[in-house]
């Protein structure tokens, strides 16, 4: 401000430019206050990027990055709930003892197959849903927010009512399944069972999220390619299988993707679906979750490097389906 | 776009001729083309299905709430509402404490919006419009991990805590959540787009500072993405489950870790239970109902632009 008053305008222009060095060094020594307000601008324009992110990145380092390295340093240790603070070296024999746990492998399988139960139903009703949004309707912005509401349903709440619906001998489901003849079953005993109610709670909370992400990628389609399909005589389904999905594919790749990642870190669902025991998912670990297991050696077994252990394998199941990802993304990028 | 197309299929006289007459022929081509298409019947019969499914686990906790136990462990279950709602919302709040719940999430949801927001469009608008250097580098670090699962982070953040003395504290919670990479990707991909770089730069020559750049220019341009991504950080710190369940108990706890000890039995009453869970969502529910349009809107932004 005081700058524009006395400066004559070519200074400060100039001061971001990398040619303005030599004219700033003679002038400088010859003027003070002057060179001084535009060494100060140079800094400004220079360093004060640096500030803008730097408390972004203290942040991030102290509470990101450090704890993620620092887990799998932690991996390697003996470390005990009860004295977080003392260390004993211990190798690989975390990994070890991992690889020897039937419970581990179990909990890989359910981790597995509670994915796949609930993100292939959730992409595909939400494709559906997207298609069906994309319609001019009457209120569109109330269905909109309507579908999205399970997703502003905190997990703990949504499981809290799901466990209700899916009870043994009072739960609805049960009650609709008698009323279709069909005998009541023990939801939370059997492994399909307890695992299809869970993945239920999965699918209810992010359909309505995914087909508004569907809604938008939709929207960025291009209206010429439906018109010339529509001129060609492509029916509407021909127009979704050959216009909307090839057109939806970075999304469908994006979704899946986030879906497998939080297939893989599923927690709260099954915790709180197993009721007083939920970290061991199950009395017969049946819906045992990778990320229980994690929470049931470290805080009920009270071993913070197996834990660690744990941690760092989930890790590097995430690196692998970000590898799949970027391979499946480049081949996406040939086939253009 | 246009005129690419006009150019590459041939001369220009006849597609200017098909597009000024063909204004009304053009609507009815459009309405054959399948998106601009209404609605059908069965359309909204199929979303008002998926609608109803979506809201009814949250009306049957409202009426679960308001029953008593008894009337709980009978079939058929409960359709409609019962009188004890009051009564049941009451023992939720104390017993299972939910009013110290409630205040706690609102303190901590609310502050790493806020910190969220600033620290986001703060290194958003560097990253997207300033020059340093290892800029690219940085945000590949931060796009990177931006999808790294807090359980990878759990152990030395407890060890942490723990050494502190802060467990049951509520800034154990905040401090680990207080920036995003996600709401600095936002802020950036809204940014990069939304800011005129040539404004930067004629307030850089009228001699306005970085923060005198910030202040008057960015932040009026980044406005709607910053109530955005507010609402979204706050939606996500109020449902935010795994890390609160380890550093907090029930002595003091968030609405989640509340709610996991009503799910694991710490009150046996299966209507308080609901009515807790009644409680905890009550609060998410009305700012959807006042600010969904918004929600959805950055929902929708954000699946383009990421």
């Amino acid at each position: 401000m005081t700058a524009t008053a006395e400066a004559p305008g070519e200074a400060p222009r100039e001061t971001p430019r990398k040619t303005t060095a030599p004219p700033h060094g003679s002038d400088g020594r010859a003027r003070g206050p002057r060179a001084w307000r535009s060494r100060l601008c140079r800094w400004d324009v220079r360093y004060s990027p640096y500030a803008f992110v730097a408390p972004f990145f203290v942040f991030f380092a102290a509470f990101g990055v450090f704890p993620l390295l620092y887990t799998g340093w932690a991996s390697l240790h003996r470390v005990d709930l009860a004295t977080p603070d003392r260390m004993e070296w211990a190798g690989l024999h975390n990994y070890a003892r991992l690889l020897d746990d039937d419970f581990f492998w179990n909990a890989l399988g359910n981790t597995f197959t509670i994915g796949v139960l609930s993100t292939v139903p959730q992409l595909l009703m939400a494709l559906g849903l997207a298609h069906l949004l994309h319609y001019r309707l009457r209120a569109a912005s109330f269905w909109r927010v309507a579908l999205l509401t399970p997703y502003a349903t905190s997990v703990a709440a949504a499981t809290l009512v799901f466990v209700l619906l899916y009870g043994r001998d009072y739960g609805m489901v049960n009650w609709l399944l008698g009323a279709a003849g069909a005998g009541p079953v023990d939801w939370q005993s059997g492994r399909w069972t307890s695992q299809l109610a869970v993945s239920s709670i999965v699918i209810w909370r992010w359909t309505g999220y995914n087909a508004l992400i569907y809604l938008a990628a939709m929207q960025a389609v291009p209206d010429e390619l439906y018109e010339s399909a529509a001129l060609d005589g492509a029916s509407r389904w021909q127009q979704f299988r050959h216009v909307t999905v090839p057109g939806l594919r970075p999304t469908i790749l994006f979704t899946v993707v986030v879906s497998t990642i939080g297939a893989t870190q599923l927690f709260g669902e099954p915790l709180l679906f197993g009721g007083a025991g939920g970290q061991k998912g199950g009395a017969a670990h049946q819906f045992q979750t990778l990320g229980l297991y994690l929470y049931e050696q470290g805080w009920y077994d009270f071993h913070l490097g197996r834990a660690s252990a744990v941690a760092w394998t989930m890790f590097l199941i995430l690196l692998l389906i970000g590898a799949a990802n970027a391979l499946a993304a480049r081949r996406l990028g040939k086939s253009r | 776009m246009t005129t690419t197309s006009t150019a590459s299929t041939g001369p220009p006289a006849p597609a200017a001729r098909r597009a000024s007459p063909g204004r009304a022929p053009g609507r009815a081509e459009r309405r054959l083309a399948g998106r601009q298409l209404h609605g059908g019947p069965l359309t909204y019969a199929v979303l008002a299905l998926f609608t109803a499914g979506s809201l009814f686990p949250l009306v049957w906790t409202a009426v679960t709430a308001s029953r008593d136990n008894t009337r709980l462990a009978r079939t058929p279950p409960p359709f409609w509402f019962g009188g004890r709602l009051a009564r049941n919302l009451g023992t939720a709040w104390t017993d299972a404490h939910m009013g110290l719940a409630l205040g706690n999430t609102l303190l901590v949801a609310g502050t790493v919006a806020l910190g969220t927001v600033l620290f986001s469009t703060v290194a958003g608008f560097a990253f997207a419009k300033l020059r340093f250097r290892f800029r690219d580098a940085l945000l590949l670090l931060t796009v990177g991990t931006m999808m790294v699962p807090p359980q990878l982070s759990v152990v030395p953040l407890f060890m942490v805590v723990a050494g502190l003395g802060w467990t049951d504290q509520l800034q154990s919670v905040v401090l680990p959540t207080l920036v995003s990479a996600f709401g600095v990707f936002f802020m950036r991909q809204y940014l990069v787009e939304a800011l005129p770089t040539e404004l930067i730069e004629a307030a850089r020559v009228d001699g306005a500072n970085s923060l005198r750049v910030l202040w008057h220019i960015v932040l009026p341009v980044a406005r709607p993405a910053m109530a955005v991504l507010g609402m979204l950080s706050f939606v996500q710190a109020w449902n935010d489950f795994f890390w609160p369940i380890i550093a907090l108990t029930q002595e003091n706890p968030t609405v989640q870790v509340a709610l996991t000890g009503l799910g694991r039995g710490y009150v046996p009453d299966q209507a308080v239970v609901m009515a807790g869970a009644l409680l905890g969502t009550l609060p998410l529910l009305l700012a959807f109902t006042l600010f969904g349009r918004q929600i959805v809107g950055g929902i929708m932004q954000g699946a383009v632009k990421g």
